[in-house]
């Protein structure tokens, strides 16, 4: 990693020499982070520039449209909550080195899992909300588990890579979902189901605006708090649990996982299975709280953005719930933007920068005079 | 349907999938993962085809090399000079491409133009030969024939020659490759441009050939992760990746194919009386990916799939030094 | 000699003409890494046609006074002088150039490559066309001229480590070297092969060439030098002194500043019980070819049974079948209890510890914290489970306490494992094995790479085992480590149990025999 170490040859009379580091400070992963965001809104605004816009003026503009008043902020969270799910859905699996990239498909499930309780119907239409929707999460959590609990299996039983099924998988997920939506659900030969009844709606803000009018517009659902929960569960499952040191010991080494006499099959299946059932529920708490039906292309990505904000959060749990955030207001801004795909470019200069910030917690980087 | 259209048909998308998986191999062999191929295809495709429309088809196809290479160029500094996740750097990448390739394409997007288009040849005798002939020396793009020359020119390469021997000691064994002065660095550095470059070859072999224009964010449909599941089904080798190139793509064809007739083998053909039982047809490239890495899992395990033994891995001299 | 030190950096024309003579001239080395000097003011030199053997502990510094010389590392002090000629290498590319090939404790050779494209790698020549044919019958034309015959069209992991040993060798002679620099040859040979490894050593240095002979074994340094450099904490304790009439006791004190004087106490303890029992075992390597081909054992409680043999021989796969890490045939019982092919788990159950011969690859969690790799093997039951739960509270008094009582020194029970030096990681694994209370202890090498102090350690604590009434499986490469605390000895070859012997009053000739196969002693004169 020293620079010019091929050469006695140097340009400038100051280089740079980098030492691996014994330690860490418990700061420096977060200030790292810091450095790598800081240098990715830099390299965005370069990009913005030299194409013809004017940086500041997108990021203003995506700063007001998503965190500039009470009403956009909720709208923030809305689009935040399926991302909380996916990125813990994608933290769980990281953690133990297991490239879950299938949040995606595995959203697409749950999503189908939850609204076939009211269109095929598996309960009869007027059941009180409080069996319906925990029948709907049900249904969800189980699609999800077992779509991510295919790829889980697969690796388990025959080796085969998780990156590749999981990806596959995600294709998949999504023609089954359109099957559905363009045929058996079809509203009218439209790409998209019926709308659901109210019970089948989960709890927002604006539902209760008759008793307390601010809450008026505000369209936040109970799916985010279900999100922190599972914010919390995970957490306490990873640091706290028998199983969730398992991970975190397959994770750092497996063949040392192996030999403390850890089944690492049986591991890999179940959380398949538990990344999967997050993100199961991030697809059920969107069309039961955001979206009120099934529809084709109902997710801007949600599960490829979980993979960022999972490592954005470096795998903490509650790490997620702030990145989740921060992503939920540049793909709400990021609608409006033109052209589309900005917010997908800011996405890959911000992971970019992220993992290469990472080689300040590895190194320690110091200018010497030669 | 006729068997020869679709095999002659499958050969055109198959080549899409035979560059991206043969440039994934190059790289790989050099230790690298890139699982940005999508990314890359999708510049790739979109500079291929701005360049194409300006500069005609040749142009084009050299553009959307250099904008491959350039872009994995970026994907090789983070992962060798900054030892990053490979892993992670490659979602980044298709993240980057796709959203690059979407911001330039921007107001292009459904224009096609005939001017871009890379010719078709008919190789006068060869053509002749029964069934042979129509499937592969008829009406093909002049890519495809590159395809064919690319396998033969690729195995040797990698087998046969000098920079092969170093590229395949720097995927096994960098620190042995080191300690002879090889530049591990240096190895990895080539060939992971080299894959890019024949990634965005893939890409603009779409935009200027198989479906000629540019369609946003439609144009690769998941052809590029395909590339990255066949190198793992090749198990390395060139002369594979074209077997399992040329078989996907026929599949993918086969789907389309299988929509036109009202009947199949004497019965009503269920795709064409209700229409979205089209779907699952759609899904069978993705499902065949996923059962031929299956398949060639039990021999895989035996010899070990024939991974190279530091895919993935950063190298780092001595550990303790530097 | 170190009187007549030049002073780094000194002008060309100052260089005394003796120089001029020698091979390799290092004056005044210094190299640091972070946290340590790895060589001080270190002189060194080499005159054609002699073996110099660079002596010292592990750590001492010889590796990296070499690696220096080899182009990997660049000195921070100190000049180089190959044949006269000033010599800065910027690589190993530019040593070899210079006629200095460096032949590593861990080879540099590419398994999946052949014996040619192994040779060949890293030359200019061929330019771009490989003609393995004709290569191939060049490489076995100068095996044949210097006696390292190896076929040159098998694939490099098919060989023996012996061989392989050849092909790096002839890889450097290949390239024209003259001066052949070995980092601790023996140690991967059986007694034959390192004879035949000497010969093959004083026919090159016949012919004009110089070797430098890198080890901690002093009789083998008596046997194959001619003059003897003495490493200690990176220092000089004695330059380039002549080999002859030196005696061990001598080398040993200038190697560790101390007589070593190992005394083991090998208390009297009669064996109990069968607690080990292996009847016919059968398993396959990592490359599904057959490592052990029907291997039988018995081992009591209060023995300890040594494996003596050549690296790879069958002995990871012996311990990791016992273990439950590897599948196999035929029958192994603990304590009664059948094993084979159950998942680690139950051998871990039925009493089994295991000292993983990989420390770093298999012993530990590097990024994890000491108290989470000592609890490795205990954190399914109480006090540091509770139900689901684990008591993080209980996980750190362990750890505390096993930290303390096995002497592992580190900031805190929250040090990232990777932090600790070898002998603390290898005290480490052995409290967390200890602690499990196991009847069966099976060690794999560990020993190797330790220092002395550290060494003294593990053996003590595999005789504290066997004190206390365990049944100890110690594999190791070392025969006199082996000789020294085991009780009985078998010796494995090619996954056979050539024989058990019992170690008082064993013979190192017959060990060697066997290591090498009975029948391979005919084989071993004809090459």
């Amino acid at each position: 990693m020293t620079a010019g170490t091929g050469t006695h040859r140097h340009w400038l009379p100051i280089g740079i020499r980098a030492e691996r580091r014994l330690e860490t400070p418990r700061w420096l992963p977060i200030a790292t982070l810091a450095i790598g965001l800081l240098v990715a809104l830099l390299i965005s605004g370069a990009l913005i520039a030299l194409i013809g816009g004017d940086p500041f003026l997108v990021f203003r503009h995506i700063l007001n449209a998503s965190f500039g008043s009470l009403g956009v902020l909720s709208d923030t969270l809305v689009k935040a909550t399926p991302l909380i799910f996916t990125g813990l859905a994608c933290a769980v699996a990281f953690r133990m080195r297991l490239w879950n990239i299938g949040a995606e498909g595995q959203l697409f499930l749950g999503a189908w899992g939850a609204s076939a309780v009211v269109l095929v119907p598996l309960l009869p239409p007027g059941v009180s909300p409080f069996v319906v929707i925990p029948v709907m999460i049900v249904a969800g959590v189980v699609a999800g588990a077992l779509w991510g609990g295919i790829a889980g299996w697969l690796k388990a039983r025959f080796g085969v890579n998780e990156i590749i099924t999981t990806l596959m998988l995600n294709y998949i997920a999504i023609q089954w979902v359109r099957f559905w939506v363009f045929g058996p659900w079809s509203e009218g030969g439209f790409q998209l189901s019926e709308q659901f009844p109210r019970e089948a709606w989960l709890p927002r803000l604006t539902d209760f605006a008759k008793a307390i009018p601010d809450f008026a517009g505000l369209t936040i659902h109970l799916g985010f708090l279900i999100a922190i929960a599972c914010a919390c569960l995970v957490w306490l499952w990873l640091a706290r649990t028998r199983t969730g040191y398992e991970i975190r010991l397959i994770g750092d080494n497996p063949r040392a996982a192996h030999y403390a006499g850890i089944d690492i099959g049986r591991m890999v299946i179940l959380v398949m299975l538990v990344s999967g059932g997050l993100a199961g529920l991030a697809g059920m708490s969107e069309v039961s709280g955001s979206v009120h039906r099934l529809q084709d292309g109902f997710s801007p990505g949600y599960g490829f953005t979980g993979v960022i904000i999972a490592y954005l959060a470096r795998f903490n749990p509650f790490g997620v719930i702030v990145a989740a955030i921060a992503f939920g207001g540049l793909i709400l801004a990021g609608r409006e933007i033109q052209p589309a795909g900005i917010p997908s470019m800011i996405q890959g200069i911000v992971l970019f920068c992220v993992i290469c910030s990472d080689v300040l917690l590895r190194y320690r980087v110091r200018l010497v005079r030669r | 349907m006729n068997l020869e259209v679709i095999l002659a048909a499958g050969i055109a998308t198959g080549t899409v999938l035979l560059f991206a998986t043969l440039g994934e191999i190059l790289t790989e062999r050099s230790g690298v993962i890139n699982l940005g191929v999508e990314g890359l295809m999708f510049v790739g495709a979109l500079a291929g085809f701005r360049v194409g429309l300006d500069a005609g088809p040749w142009v084009g196809l050299l553009a959307a090399m250099g904008a491959g290479a350039l872009l994995a160029l970026l994907h090789a500094i983070v992962c060798i000079r900054f030892q990053a996740d490979q892993i992670v750097s490659g979602l980044a990448l298709t993240f980057l491409g796709l959203g690059v390739a979407l911001v330039l394409g921007d107001g292009l997007a459904g224009t096609a133009s005939p001017q871009a288009l890379v010719p078709t040849i008919t190789i006068p005798i060869l053509s002749d030969i029964p069934f042979v002939g129509p499937v592969l020396f008829t009406d093909q793009s002049a890519l495809a024939y590159l395809g064919y020359l690319l396998v033969p020119v690729t195995a040797f390469w990698i087998t046969r020659t000098r920079p092969g021997l170093h590229l395949r000691a720097v995927g096994e064994a960098p620190s042995g490759a080191d300690a002879l002065g090889i530049s591990v660095a240096g190895v990895r550095y080539r060939y992971t441009c080299l894959g890019g470059a024949l990634a965005g070859l893939a890409g603009a072999t779409i935009s200027l050939a198989v479906t000629p224009g540019w369609y946003a964010g439609q144009t690769t449909s998941g052809l590029g992760w395909i590339a990255v599941g066949l190198v793992i089904f090749a198990r390395w080798d060139p002369w594979r990746a074209i077997v399992g190139a040329y078989l996907i793509a026929v599949i993918r064809r086969l789907t389309l194919d299988l929509q036109g007739p009202p009947e199949l083998f004497g019965f009503p053909n269920p795709f064409f009386t209700y229409q979205p039982s089209t779907f699952f047809l759609n899904m069978l490239p993705y499902l065949m990916v996923i059962l031929v890495l299956v398949l060639g899992s039990r021999s895989a395990r035996r010899t070990g799939g024939g991974a190279p033994a530091a895919l993935g891995i950063p190298f780092v001299r001595g550990e303790r030094g530097r | 000699m170190t009187d007549t030190t030049v002073p780094a950096g000194m002008p060309h024309m100052h260089v005394p003409p003796v120089h001029a003579d020698l091979a390799v001239a290092m004056t005044g080395i210094v190299k640091r890494f972070p946290g340590l000097i790895a060589n001080d003011h270190v002189d060194f030199d080499l005159r054609p046609g002699e073996v110099h053997a660079l002596l010292g502990e592990n750590g001492a510094g010889k590796s990296t006074l070499m690696n220096i010389l080899a182009g990997l590392y660049r000195p921070d002090e100190g000049e180089i002088r190959v044949r006269g000629g000033v010599f800065e290498p910027d690589s190993p590319r530019d040593a070899i150039a210079a006629g200095i090939g460096m032949i590593h404790q861990h080879f540099t050779l590419v398994p999946s490559l052949t014996v040619t494209e192994n040779v060949l790698l890293g030359l200019d020549e061929p330019r771009f066309r490989l003609d393995l044919r004709e290569y191939g019958a060049r490489i076995a034309a100068l095996g044949e001229h210097t006696g390292l015959r190896v076929d040159p069209d098998a694939q490099v992991w098919q060989l023996s480590v012996g061989e392989q040993q050849r092909v790096e060798i002839l890889k450097m002679l290949y390239r024209g070297a003259r001066v052949l620099v070995m980092d601790e040859p023996t140690a991967v040979l059986a007694p034959q092969e390192t004879q035949e490894l000497f010969r093959t050593l004083r026919g090159m240095t016949e012919s004009g060439g110089s070797i430098v002979f890198i080890s901690h074994k002093l009789d083998e340094v008596l046997a194959i030098a001619d003059r003897i450099t003495v490493l200690r904490r990176g220092k000089v304790t004695a330059a380039g002194i002549p080999a002859a009439g030196r005696t061990r006791p001598e080398l040993a004190r200038l190697m560790v500043g101390r007589e070593i004087l190992e005394t083991i106490d090998k208390a009297l303890v009669t064996p109990g019980p069968v607690v080990l029992e292996v009847r016919d075992v059968r398993a396959s390597n990592d490359r599904d070819l057959e490592a052990l081909h029907g291997v039988s054992l018995d081992l009591r409680a209060g023995e300890i049974l040594g494996i003596a043999g050549v690296a790879g021989n069958g002995q990871t796969e012996l311990a990791e079948v016992i273990t439950g890490l590897r599948r196999c045939t035929g029958s192994i019982r603990v304590n009664g209890t059948e094993v084979a092919n159950r998942p680690p788990r139950a051998s871990i159950a039925s009493g089994v510890a295991h000292i993983p011969e990989d420390r770093h690859g298999r012993g530990s969690a590097p990024n994890l914290s000491l108290t989470d790799n000592l609890v490795m093997k205990s954190y399914r039951s109480a006090p540091i489970s509770r139900g689901w739960l684990l008591d993080r509270l209980a996980a750190r008094r362990q750890a505390r306490d096993l930290t303390t009582a096995y002497e592992v020194s580190a900031p805190s029970v929250d040090t990232e494992a990777r932090l600790l030096s070898g002998g603390n990681l290898q005290r480490l694994i052995f409290a967390r094995e200890i602690s499990t209370g196991p009847s069966l202890m099976v060690a794999v090498q560990p020993s190797r790479g330790l220092d002395v102090g550290a060494v003294a350690t593990v053996h003590r604590l595999l005789l504290e085992r066997r004190g206390a009434g365990a049944a100890v499986l110690l594999i190791s490469e070392d025969l006199d480590e082996i000789l020294a605390i085991s009780d009985r000895v078998a010796v494995i070859y090619e996954g056979r149990i050539t024989g058990i012997v019992d170690s008082a009053g064993a013979d190192i000739g017959e060990l060697g025999l066997l290591m090498t196969g009975h029948a391979a002693s005919d084989e071993v004169t004809a090459a």
